[in-house]
């Protein structure tokens, strides 16, 4: 069936398909990824680059703001992508909208969660002292 | 067909086990000496060393077939022998990326 076919006219003029929803997720998801293909090569190199991995070390990188911004870049972003992406999965196969609401909801959370105590402890490392 | 699913299946895991390890990671370096040593005994552990090297591969495998959806997102590479050529790819380069990396943080840098 093509799309001229299925689509009300509202939904042909913004593009949108039987979800009525997800043309800004499916975006949000491409350009967030090619952010990530740069912070995730930038956060391996940088980590080989680092003469060696001890605390210290990782420490004063991450104090410096050329370590501590692009990570907390790598953080928002990087579970903003996880989110989306674990959207993609959840809704692939769990149907039931009672299931598939609390599983998306209890994903929201932890992202949200996760990442605030990523850019927490980044926090205190950035504008904690070095000594 | 195998890529798509491993697609899905490392994001899964980078987007559990890879941000929680990122997360710990950061909370052990704000933390001082005595936590973040907890962490690198984890982390060079035989488990620990399962996890990180599991990841890296999935972080590349997960990189490389993203460049190659982005690239089929155009409309592009949707001949069978291309689109099959370039599946292959992400394997191959996602394997020996791992390997390369891995071997150069054993064998060279430790």
């Amino acid at each position: 069936m093509s799309l001229g076919e299925s689509s009300t006219p509202i939904g042909k003029v913004r593009g949108l398909g039987a979800s009525g929803e997800g043309g800004e997720h499916w975006l949000t998801e491409r350009v967030t990824s090619i952010a990530l293909l740069l912070l995730g090569t930038w956060l391996i190199a940088s980590l080989l680059l680092l003469p060696d991995l001890g605390q210290r070390t990782v420490l004063e990188w991450l104090h410096a703001p050329s370590g501590a911004v692009p990570m907390a870049l790598l953080i928002v972003i990087g579970f903003k992508h996880a989110l989306d992406g674990m959207k993609v999965v959840v809704d692939d196969y769990v149907h039931e909208p009672g299931n598939n609401f609390a599983l998306n909801t209890l994903l929201l959370f932890l992202a949200i969660g996760g990442g605030a105590l990523a850019l927490f402890a980044l926090a205190r490392i950035a504008f904690g002292g070095v000594a | 067909m195998v890529v798509s699913i491993l697609h899905r299946a490392t994001g899964v895991a980078l987007s559990i086990a890879g941000l929680a390890v990122l997360a710990w990671w950061l909370l052990a370096v704000s933390s001082g000496p005595d936590a973040y040593a907890t962490f690198t005994k984890a982390a060079a552990s035989p488990l620990g060393l399962v996890v990180l090297i599991g990841l890296t591969w999935s972080f590349f495998q997960h990189l490389l077939s993203g460049i190659r959806h982005l690239v089929m997102d155009t409309g592009a590479a949707f001949e069978l022998g291309v689109n099959k050529t370039f599946a292959i790819l992400t394997i191959v380069g996602s394997v020996l990326l791992t390997a390369v990396l891995w071997f150069y943080i054993l064998q060279v840098r430790s």
